[in-house]
Protein backbone atom coordinates (compact mmCIF):
# COMPACT_ATOMS: atom_id res chain seq x y z
CA UNK A 1 0.00 0.00 0.00
CA UNK A 2 1.07 3.51 -0.61
CA UNK A 3 -0.48 6.33 1.37
CA UNK A 4 -2.09 8.38 -1.35
CA UNK A 5 -4.10 11.13 0.25
CA UNK A 6 -5.30 14.41 -1.15
CA UNK A 7 -5.10 17.16 1.46
CA UNK A 8 -8.38 18.85 2.33
CA UNK A 9 -6.48 22.12 2.46
CA UNK A 10 -3.06 23.12 1.12
CA UNK A 11 -1.57 26.51 1.92
CA UNK A 12 1.58 27.73 0.20
CA UNK A 13 3.63 30.74 1.18
CA UNK A 14 0.89 32.63 2.99
CA UNK A 15 2.23 36.08 3.81
CA UNK A 16 0.31 38.85 5.51
CA UNK A 17 2.22 42.04 6.07
CA UNK A 18 1.20 45.43 7.33
CA UNK A 19 3.33 48.04 5.59
CA UNK A 20 5.06 48.14 2.22
CA UNK A 21 8.13 46.13 3.10
CA UNK A 22 11.60 47.16 1.97
CA UNK A 23 14.75 45.56 0.65
CA UNK A 24 15.95 45.13 4.23
CA UNK A 25 13.08 42.95 5.38
CA UNK A 26 11.60 41.26 2.30
CA UNK A 27 12.43 37.57 2.34
CA UNK A 28 14.79 37.84 5.29
CA UNK A 29 14.06 37.58 8.97
CA UNK A 30 17.42 38.81 10.24
CA UNK A 31 16.59 42.50 9.86
CA UNK A 32 13.55 42.29 12.06
CA UNK A 33 12.80 42.85 15.67
CA UNK A 34 10.53 39.83 16.18
CA UNK A 35 8.24 40.31 13.18
CA UNK A 36 8.74 44.05 12.65
CA UNK A 37 11.28 45.41 10.16
CA UNK A 38 13.90 47.57 11.87
CA UNK A 39 14.34 49.73 8.76
CA UNK A 40 10.82 50.39 7.47
CA UNK A 41 8.54 49.34 10.33
CA UNK A 42 6.58 46.80 8.27
CA UNK A 43 4.97 44.11 10.41
CA UNK A 44 5.09 40.58 8.93
CA UNK A 45 2.07 39.00 10.66
CA UNK A 46 2.65 35.75 8.79
CA UNK A 47 5.60 35.12 6.54
CA UNK A 48 5.72 32.25 4.08
CA UNK A 49 3.40 29.81 5.84
CA UNK A 50 2.93 26.49 4.01
CA UNK A 51 0.93 23.57 5.39
CA UNK A 52 -1.37 20.69 4.43
CA UNK A 53 -4.40 19.42 6.32
CA UNK A 54 -5.33 15.81 5.54
CA UNK A 55 -8.78 14.19 5.64
CA UNK A 56 -10.01 13.45 9.15
CA UNK A 57 -6.97 14.83 10.95
CA UNK A 58 -6.59 17.49 13.59
CA UNK A 59 -3.66 19.78 12.83
CA UNK A 60 -2.63 21.77 15.88
CA UNK A 61 -1.00 25.19 15.70
CA UNK A 62 0.80 26.51 18.77
CA UNK A 63 2.76 29.66 19.35
CA UNK A 64 2.89 32.69 21.59
CA UNK A 65 0.56 35.66 21.32
CA UNK A 66 1.40 37.63 18.19
CA UNK A 67 3.01 34.68 16.40
CA UNK A 68 0.47 34.85 13.57
CA UNK A 69 -1.88 31.99 14.47
CA UNK A 70 -5.09 33.99 14.33
CA UNK A 71 -3.93 35.89 11.24
CA UNK A 72 -3.58 32.55 9.48
CA UNK A 73 -7.07 31.45 10.53
CA UNK A 74 -8.74 34.71 9.62
CA UNK A 75 -7.04 34.87 6.23
CA UNK A 76 -8.42 31.38 5.56
CA UNK A 77 -11.90 32.53 6.47
CA UNK A 78 -11.58 35.54 4.12
CA UNK A 79 -11.68 38.09 6.93
CA UNK A 80 -8.96 39.89 4.98
CA UNK A 81 -6.88 39.42 1.86
CA UNK A 82 -3.32 38.13 2.34
CA UNK A 83 -0.38 39.97 0.78
CA UNK A 84 0.84 36.85 -1.06
CA UNK A 85 0.32 33.14 -1.12
CA UNK A 86 -2.17 30.55 -2.24
CA UNK A 87 -4.57 28.11 -0.66
CA UNK A 88 -6.51 25.36 -2.38
CA UNK A 89 -9.36 23.26 -1.04
CA UNK A 90 -10.08 19.70 -2.17
CA UNK A 91 -13.78 20.56 -2.24
CA UNK A 92 -13.48 23.74 -4.31
CA UNK A 93 -12.70 23.47 -8.04
CA UNK A 94 -10.95 20.14 -7.36
CA UNK A 95 -8.14 21.93 -5.57
CA UNK A 96 -7.09 23.70 -8.76
CA UNK A 97 -7.97 27.26 -7.86
CA UNK A 98 -6.43 29.62 -5.30
CA UNK A 99 -9.29 30.52 -2.97
CA UNK A 100 -7.85 33.97 -2.32
CA UNK A 101 -8.26 34.76 -6.02
CA UNK A 102 -11.86 33.51 -6.13
CA UNK A 103 -14.73 35.97 -6.62
CA UNK A 104 -16.42 37.21 -3.47
CA UNK A 105 -19.50 35.15 -4.38
CA UNK A 106 -17.31 32.04 -4.61
CA UNK A 107 -15.66 32.91 -1.30
CA UNK A 108 -19.06 33.22 0.35
CA UNK A 109 -20.01 29.85 -1.12
CA UNK A 110 -16.81 28.32 0.32
CA UNK A 111 -17.54 29.79 3.76
CA UNK A 112 -21.10 28.53 3.61
CA UNK A 113 -20.50 25.02 2.33
CA UNK A 114 -16.88 23.91 2.80
CA UNK A 115 -15.64 25.57 5.98
CA UNK A 116 -16.82 26.33 9.49
CA UNK A 117 -15.11 28.81 11.80
CA UNK A 118 -15.18 29.18 15.56
CA UNK A 119 -13.61 32.41 16.77
CA UNK A 120 -11.90 32.94 20.10
CA UNK A 121 -14.31 35.80 20.66
CA UNK A 122 -17.94 34.61 20.22
CA UNK A 123 -19.01 38.16 19.29
CA UNK A 124 -17.24 37.67 15.95
CA UNK A 125 -18.97 34.40 15.19
CA UNK A 126 -22.50 34.92 16.50
CA UNK A 127 -25.29 37.40 16.14
CA UNK A 128 -25.72 38.09 19.81
CA UNK A 129 -29.25 39.51 19.60
CA UNK A 130 -30.71 36.75 17.43
CA UNK A 131 -31.80 33.47 18.97
CA UNK A 132 -29.43 30.50 19.10
CA UNK A 133 -31.68 28.67 16.62
CA UNK A 134 -31.68 31.62 14.20
CA UNK A 135 -27.91 31.76 14.32
CA UNK A 136 -27.81 28.16 13.16
CA UNK A 137 -30.60 28.67 10.64
CA UNK A 138 -28.69 31.58 9.13
CA UNK A 139 -25.83 29.26 8.26
CA UNK A 140 -28.20 26.59 6.88
CA UNK A 141 -30.01 29.16 4.73
CA UNK A 142 -26.68 30.49 3.49
CA UNK A 143 -25.83 26.95 2.42
CA UNK A 144 -28.97 26.90 0.27
CA UNK A 145 -31.73 25.26 2.31
CA UNK A 146 -35.15 26.90 2.52
CA UNK A 147 -37.18 24.30 4.41
CA UNK A 148 -38.11 25.83 7.78
CA UNK A 149 -39.19 22.53 9.35
CA UNK A 150 -35.94 20.80 8.46
CA UNK A 151 -34.03 23.80 9.76
CA UNK A 152 -35.64 23.65 13.18
CA UNK A 153 -34.95 19.94 13.35
CA UNK A 154 -31.33 20.43 12.39
CA UNK A 155 -30.91 23.29 14.90
CA UNK A 156 -32.32 21.06 17.65
CA UNK A 157 -30.02 18.22 16.65
CA UNK A 158 -26.95 20.49 16.64
CA UNK A 159 -27.75 22.18 19.95
CA UNK A 160 -28.38 18.79 21.44
CA UNK A 161 -24.96 17.65 20.19
CA UNK A 162 -23.29 20.54 22.03
CA UNK A 163 -25.41 19.89 25.13
CA UNK A 164 -27.47 23.07 25.04
CA UNK A 165 -30.99 22.45 26.18
CA UNK A 166 -33.44 22.92 23.31
CA UNK A 167 -35.67 24.79 25.75
CA UNK A 168 -33.20 27.66 25.39
CA UNK A 169 -32.89 27.59 21.62
CA UNK A 170 -35.09 30.65 21.12
CA UNK A 171 -33.00 32.67 23.52
CA UNK A 172 -30.31 35.06 22.29
CA UNK A 173 -26.66 34.09 22.93
CA UNK A 174 -26.08 37.40 24.70
CA UNK A 175 -27.91 35.82 27.65
CA UNK A 176 -25.62 32.77 27.64
CA UNK A 177 -22.42 32.11 29.56
CA UNK A 178 -19.10 32.19 27.68
CA UNK A 179 -18.94 28.40 27.49
CA UNK A 180 -22.48 28.19 26.11
CA UNK A 181 -21.76 30.89 23.54
CA UNK A 182 -18.72 28.93 22.43
CA UNK A 183 -20.83 25.79 22.07
CA UNK A 184 -23.48 27.66 20.05
CA UNK A 185 -20.66 28.88 17.81
CA UNK A 186 -19.48 25.31 17.32
CA UNK A 187 -22.98 24.10 16.43
CA UNK A 188 -23.35 27.01 14.00
CA UNK A 189 -20.00 26.14 12.40
CA UNK A 190 -21.14 22.52 11.99
CA UNK A 191 -24.55 23.39 10.53
CA UNK A 192 -23.48 22.97 6.90
CA UNK A 193 -21.47 19.74 7.45
CA UNK A 194 -18.17 21.42 6.60
CA UNK A 195 -15.18 19.39 5.41
CA UNK A 196 -12.87 21.71 7.35
CA UNK A 197 -13.41 23.25 10.74
CA UNK A 198 -11.27 26.18 11.89
CA UNK A 199 -11.06 26.43 15.68
CA UNK A 200 -9.31 29.48 17.09
CA UNK A 201 -8.57 29.19 20.82
CA UNK A 202 -12.00 27.69 21.46
CA UNK A 203 -11.29 26.70 25.05
CA UNK A 204 -9.39 29.80 26.12
CA UNK A 205 -11.04 31.56 29.03
CA UNK A 206 -13.44 28.70 29.81
CA UNK A 207 -13.41 27.04 33.20
CA UNK A 208 -12.04 23.51 33.38
CA UNK A 209 -15.31 21.59 33.40
CA UNK A 210 -16.66 23.55 30.42
CA UNK A 211 -13.31 23.17 28.71
CA UNK A 212 -13.55 19.40 29.15
CA UNK A 213 -17.05 19.53 27.67
CA UNK A 214 -15.85 21.43 24.60
CA UNK A 215 -12.84 19.12 24.13
CA UNK A 216 -15.09 16.09 24.44
CA UNK A 217 -17.42 17.64 21.89
CA UNK A 218 -14.61 18.29 19.40
CA UNK A 219 -13.37 14.72 19.77
CA UNK A 220 -16.87 13.35 19.17
CA UNK A 221 -17.40 15.61 16.16
CA UNK A 222 -14.15 14.40 14.66
CA UNK A 223 -15.04 10.75 15.19
CA UNK A 224 -18.64 11.14 14.06
CA UNK A 225 -18.30 13.33 10.98
CA UNK A 226 -14.67 12.66 9.99
CA UNK A 227 -14.12 16.39 9.71
CA UNK A 228 -10.62 17.82 9.33
CA UNK A 229 -9.81 20.40 11.97
CA UNK A 230 -7.28 23.21 12.10
CA UNK A 231 -6.89 23.85 15.80
CA UNK A 232 -5.15 26.96 17.09
CA UNK A 233 -4.35 26.98 20.78
CA UNK A 234 -1.66 28.22 23.09
CA UNK A 235 -2.71 25.52 25.56
CA UNK A 236 -0.40 22.56 25.04
CA UNK A 237 -2.70 20.26 27.01
CA UNK A 238 -5.48 20.91 24.48
CA UNK A 239 -3.09 20.28 21.61
CA UNK A 240 -1.82 17.06 23.22
CA UNK A 241 -5.37 15.77 23.66
CA UNK A 242 -6.65 16.56 20.19
CA UNK A 243 -3.99 17.14 17.56
CA UNK A 244 -2.48 14.36 15.42
CA UNK A 245 0.23 16.64 14.09
CA UNK A 246 1.37 20.02 15.35
CA UNK A 247 2.94 23.12 13.86
CA UNK A 248 4.87 25.62 16.00
CA UNK A 249 4.79 29.28 14.96
CA UNK A 250 7.04 32.10 16.07
CA UNK A 251 7.13 35.69 14.78
CA UNK A 252 4.89 34.87 11.83
CA UNK A 253 6.79 31.81 10.59
CA UNK A 254 6.59 28.04 11.09
CA UNK A 255 9.69 27.03 13.02
CA UNK A 256 8.91 23.37 13.64
CA UNK A 257 6.34 20.73 12.79
CA UNK A 258 5.87 17.07 13.58
CA UNK A 259 3.79 14.41 15.30
CA UNK A 260 2.22 16.02 18.36
CA UNK A 261 3.86 13.69 20.89
CA UNK A 262 7.21 14.15 19.18
CA UNK A 263 6.90 17.97 19.34
CA UNK A 264 6.08 17.71 23.04
CA UNK A 265 8.61 15.03 24.01
CA UNK A 266 11.48 15.78 21.66
CA UNK A 267 11.21 19.43 20.60
CA UNK A 268 14.07 20.53 18.35
CA UNK A 269 13.95 24.34 18.28
CA UNK A 270 14.97 26.61 21.15
CA UNK A 271 11.57 28.28 21.29
CA UNK A 272 9.68 24.96 21.28
CA UNK A 273 11.90 23.60 24.03
CA UNK A 274 11.25 26.70 26.10
CA UNK A 275 7.51 26.39 25.44
CA UNK A 276 7.37 22.71 26.40
CA UNK A 277 9.50 23.26 29.50
CA UNK A 278 7.13 26.00 30.60
CA UNK A 279 4.35 23.43 30.96
CA UNK A 280 3.17 23.28 34.54
CA UNK B 1 7.91 -24.54 14.08
CA UNK B 2 10.89 -22.18 14.18
CA UNK B 3 10.25 -18.48 13.84
CA UNK B 4 12.11 -16.85 10.99
CA UNK B 5 10.14 -13.87 9.73
CA UNK B 6 11.69 -10.57 10.80
CA UNK B 7 9.22 -7.96 11.94
CA UNK B 8 11.70 -5.32 13.14
CA UNK B 9 15.39 -4.72 12.49
CA UNK B 10 17.24 -1.86 14.14
CA UNK B 11 20.70 -0.99 12.85
CA UNK B 12 23.13 1.53 14.34
CA UNK B 13 20.41 3.52 16.03
CA UNK B 14 21.64 6.62 17.84
CA UNK B 15 19.77 9.35 19.65
CA UNK B 16 21.00 12.43 21.43
CA UNK B 17 19.23 15.55 22.60
CA UNK B 18 20.44 19.08 22.06
CA UNK B 19 19.17 21.41 24.77
CA UNK B 20 19.41 24.99 23.54
CA UNK B 21 19.35 26.25 27.07
CA UNK B 22 22.04 25.71 28.46
CA UNK B 23 23.50 24.58 25.12
CA UNK B 24 24.14 20.98 26.03
CA UNK B 25 24.16 17.70 24.14
CA UNK B 26 22.76 14.73 26.04
CA UNK B 27 23.80 11.40 24.56
CA UNK B 28 21.04 8.89 25.13
CA UNK B 29 21.78 5.76 23.12
CA UNK B 30 24.06 4.73 20.28
CA UNK B 31 25.08 1.69 18.22
CA UNK B 32 21.84 -0.05 18.99
CA UNK B 33 21.34 -3.16 16.84
CA UNK B 34 18.60 -5.69 17.36
CA UNK B 35 16.30 -7.93 15.38
CA UNK B 36 12.83 -9.00 16.44
CA UNK B 37 11.22 -12.01 14.78
CA UNK B 38 7.49 -12.40 14.43
CA UNK B 39 5.90 -13.68 17.65
CA UNK B 40 9.09 -13.05 19.63
CA UNK B 41 9.44 -11.15 22.90
CA UNK B 42 12.53 -9.03 23.50
CA UNK B 43 13.19 -7.83 27.03
CA UNK B 44 15.30 -4.73 27.64
CA UNK B 45 16.89 -4.15 31.05
CA UNK B 46 19.25 -1.58 32.47
CA UNK B 47 19.62 1.13 35.07
CA UNK B 48 17.49 4.27 35.12
CA UNK B 49 18.79 6.73 32.53
CA UNK B 50 20.60 4.03 30.55
CA UNK B 51 18.61 4.80 27.41
CA UNK B 52 16.04 2.01 27.43
CA UNK B 53 12.94 4.14 26.90
CA UNK B 54 14.76 6.14 24.23
CA UNK B 55 14.95 3.04 22.04
CA UNK B 56 11.24 2.36 22.41
CA UNK B 57 10.33 6.00 21.79
CA UNK B 58 12.48 6.07 18.66
CA UNK B 59 10.56 3.04 17.34
CA UNK B 60 7.29 4.81 18.16
CA UNK B 61 8.77 8.04 16.71
CA UNK B 62 7.91 10.03 19.81
CA UNK B 63 11.62 10.79 19.54
CA UNK B 64 13.36 11.66 16.29
CA UNK B 65 16.29 9.24 15.79
CA UNK B 66 19.56 10.99 14.84
CA UNK B 67 21.19 8.09 13.01
CA UNK B 68 20.44 4.53 12.02
CA UNK B 69 17.51 2.62 10.55
CA UNK B 70 14.45 1.05 12.11
CA UNK B 71 13.05 -1.24 9.45
CA UNK B 72 9.59 -2.51 10.28
CA UNK B 73 7.83 -5.13 8.12
CA UNK B 74 4.48 -3.40 7.76
CA UNK B 75 1.40 -5.22 6.60
CA UNK B 76 0.18 -2.12 4.75
CA UNK B 77 3.39 -0.60 3.40
CA UNK B 78 5.87 -3.50 3.28
CA UNK B 79 9.33 -2.81 4.74
CA UNK B 80 9.35 0.77 6.02
CA UNK B 81 12.03 2.74 7.86
CA UNK B 82 10.31 4.17 10.93
CA UNK B 83 13.22 6.57 11.42
CA UNK B 84 12.40 8.28 8.12
CA UNK B 85 8.72 7.51 7.39
CA UNK B 86 6.31 10.40 6.87
CA UNK B 87 4.19 11.62 9.77
CA UNK B 88 1.06 10.40 8.01
CA UNK B 89 2.55 6.91 7.60
CA UNK B 90 3.52 6.80 11.29
CA UNK B 91 0.01 7.88 12.28
CA UNK B 92 -1.45 5.10 10.13
CA UNK B 93 0.87 2.50 11.68
CA UNK B 94 0.05 3.65 15.21
CA UNK B 95 -3.63 3.40 14.44
CA UNK B 96 -3.45 -0.06 12.88
CA UNK B 97 -0.20 -1.95 13.48
CA UNK B 98 1.95 -0.67 16.34
CA UNK B 99 0.82 -0.37 19.96
CA UNK B 100 2.61 1.53 22.70
CA UNK B 101 1.88 0.89 26.35
CA UNK B 102 3.25 2.66 29.40
CA UNK B 103 2.11 2.89 33.00
CA UNK B 104 0.84 6.42 32.43
CA UNK B 105 -2.69 7.34 31.49
CA UNK B 106 -3.33 9.41 28.41
CA UNK B 107 -7.08 9.74 28.40
CA UNK B 108 -9.33 12.55 27.24
CA UNK B 109 -11.12 14.29 30.10
CA UNK B 110 -14.62 12.96 30.79
CA UNK B 111 -13.92 9.68 29.03
CA UNK B 112 -14.81 6.43 30.76
CA UNK B 113 -12.59 3.37 30.66
CA UNK B 114 -14.83 1.67 28.11
CA UNK B 115 -15.09 4.76 25.91
CA UNK B 116 -11.31 5.06 26.01
CA UNK B 117 -10.87 1.54 24.65
CA UNK B 118 -13.65 2.11 22.09
CA UNK B 119 -11.93 5.29 20.87
CA UNK B 120 -9.03 3.22 19.51
CA UNK B 121 -11.51 1.41 17.25
CA UNK B 122 -13.44 4.52 16.33
CA UNK B 123 -10.07 5.91 15.14
CA UNK B 124 -9.94 2.91 12.81
CA UNK B 125 -13.40 3.94 11.54
CA UNK B 126 -15.26 1.10 13.22
CA UNK B 127 -18.90 1.86 14.10
CA UNK B 128 -19.98 2.48 17.70
CA UNK B 129 -21.88 -0.79 18.19
CA UNK B 130 -19.07 -2.97 16.84
CA UNK B 131 -16.42 -1.15 18.84
CA UNK B 132 -18.44 -1.47 22.04
CA UNK B 133 -18.63 -5.25 21.72
CA UNK B 134 -14.91 -5.54 21.01
CA UNK B 135 -13.94 -3.09 23.76
CA UNK B 136 -15.93 -5.04 26.34
CA UNK B 137 -14.33 -8.31 25.25
CA UNK B 138 -10.89 -6.73 25.57
CA UNK B 139 -11.56 -5.28 29.04
CA UNK B 140 -12.74 -8.71 30.14
CA UNK B 141 -9.66 -10.34 28.63
CA UNK B 142 -7.39 -8.06 30.63
CA UNK B 143 -9.46 -8.68 33.75
CA UNK B 144 -10.52 -5.13 34.44
CA UNK B 145 -13.54 -5.47 36.76
CA UNK B 146 -16.80 -4.66 35.01
CA UNK B 147 -17.72 -2.24 37.80
CA UNK B 148 -14.91 0.06 36.56
CA UNK B 149 -15.90 0.23 32.90
CA UNK B 150 -18.16 3.23 33.27
CA UNK B 151 -15.75 5.20 35.47
CA UNK B 152 -13.25 7.94 34.56
CA UNK B 153 -9.86 6.22 34.85
CA UNK B 154 -8.15 9.11 36.67
CA UNK B 155 -9.09 7.34 39.91
CA UNK B 156 -7.69 3.94 38.87
CA UNK B 157 -4.84 2.21 40.69
CA UNK B 158 -1.55 1.53 38.90
CA UNK B 159 -2.52 -2.02 37.99
CA UNK B 160 -5.94 -0.99 36.73
CA UNK B 161 -4.40 1.80 34.61
CA UNK B 162 -1.96 -0.60 33.08
CA UNK B 163 -4.67 -3.11 32.22
CA UNK B 164 -6.70 -0.30 30.66
CA UNK B 165 -3.68 0.84 28.65
CA UNK B 166 -3.11 -2.72 27.47
CA UNK B 167 -6.75 -3.06 26.47
CA UNK B 168 -6.56 0.27 24.60
CA UNK B 169 -3.44 -0.86 22.72
CA UNK B 170 -4.47 -4.47 22.09
CA UNK B 171 -8.02 -3.84 20.90
CA UNK B 172 -6.45 -2.60 17.65
CA UNK B 173 -4.81 -6.01 17.28
CA UNK B 174 -1.36 -4.55 16.69
CA UNK B 175 1.34 -6.73 15.17
CA UNK B 176 4.02 -5.03 17.24
CA UNK B 177 3.59 -4.05 20.87
CA UNK B 178 6.01 -1.72 22.68
CA UNK B 179 5.89 -1.96 26.47
CA UNK B 180 7.56 0.87 28.38
CA UNK B 181 8.13 -0.39 31.94
CA UNK B 182 4.66 -1.89 32.26
CA UNK B 183 5.43 -3.46 35.63
CA UNK B 184 7.05 -0.45 37.29
CA UNK B 185 5.30 0.53 40.52
CA UNK B 186 3.10 -2.56 40.61
CA UNK B 187 2.93 -4.95 43.54
CA UNK B 188 4.09 -8.53 43.06
CA UNK B 189 0.63 -9.99 42.69
CA UNK B 190 -0.28 -7.52 39.95
CA UNK B 191 3.08 -8.08 38.27
CA UNK B 192 2.28 -11.79 38.05
CA UNK B 193 -1.06 -10.95 36.51
CA UNK B 194 0.68 -8.73 33.92
CA UNK B 195 3.14 -11.54 33.21
CA UNK B 196 0.27 -13.95 32.59
CA UNK B 197 -1.35 -11.43 30.27
CA UNK B 198 1.88 -10.94 28.32
CA UNK B 199 2.27 -14.72 28.08
CA UNK B 200 -1.23 -14.89 26.68
CA UNK B 201 -0.42 -12.20 24.10
CA UNK B 202 2.74 -14.05 23.14
CA UNK B 203 0.70 -17.19 22.70
CA UNK B 204 -1.45 -15.22 20.27
CA UNK B 205 1.71 -14.46 18.21
CA UNK B 206 2.05 -10.77 19.10
CA UNK B 207 5.61 -9.50 18.62
CA UNK B 208 6.75 -7.49 21.63
CA UNK B 209 9.60 -5.38 22.96
CA UNK B 210 9.36 -4.58 26.64
CA UNK B 211 11.41 -2.66 29.18
CA UNK B 212 11.54 -4.21 32.64
CA UNK B 213 13.28 -3.14 35.80
CA UNK B 214 12.71 -6.55 37.27
CA UNK B 215 13.41 -8.94 34.44
CA UNK B 216 13.29 -11.94 36.77
CA UNK B 217 9.51 -11.63 36.61
CA UNK B 218 9.66 -12.16 32.90
CA UNK B 219 11.58 -15.42 33.03
CA UNK B 220 10.21 -17.83 30.52
CA UNK B 221 8.46 -15.09 28.58
CA UNK B 222 11.39 -13.31 26.87
CA UNK B 223 13.17 -14.92 23.91
CA UNK B 224 16.07 -12.45 24.04
CA UNK B 225 17.20 -10.08 26.78
CA UNK B 226 19.33 -6.99 26.08
CA UNK B 227 21.11 -5.16 28.83
CA UNK B 228 21.53 -1.44 28.10
CA UNK B 229 24.40 0.27 29.84
CA UNK B 230 25.29 3.92 29.17
CA UNK B 231 23.33 3.93 25.93
CA UNK B 232 24.86 0.77 24.48
CA UNK B 233 23.85 -2.87 24.41
CA UNK B 234 26.09 -4.53 26.99
CA UNK B 235 25.04 -8.14 26.57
Amino acid sequence: MYLNETPVLSIRDLTVRYGKGCSACSGRADNRDKNRCIACGTVWATDGISLDVYPGEVLGIVGESGSGKTTLMRALYFDFVPSFGSAVLRDYEDGQKNIWEASSAAQRMIKNTVMGMVYQNPVLGLRMNYSAASNIAEKIIAAGSRNAGQMTGRAMELLDAVEISTSRMSEAPKNFSGGMQQRVQISKALANNPALLLLDEVTTGLDLSVQAKVLDLIRKIKALYGISILLVSHDLAVIRMLADRTIVMLDGAIIESGLTDQILEDPQQAYTQQLVHSLI
Amino acid sequence: MTKTTEILRITNLAKSFYLHNPGLVIESCHDINLTLLEGEFIGIVGRSGAGKSTILKCINRSYLPMRGDIIYASEAFGPINLAAASEREILYLRRHEIGYVSQFLNVMPRTTAKEHVMSALVDQSMDAAGSEVKAEAMLRYFQLPESLWGIYPATFSGGERLRLNLAHAMVKEPRLLLLDEPTASLDNKTKLLVRDILKKLKGANTSMIGIFHDIEFMEGVCDQVFNINEGRIAS
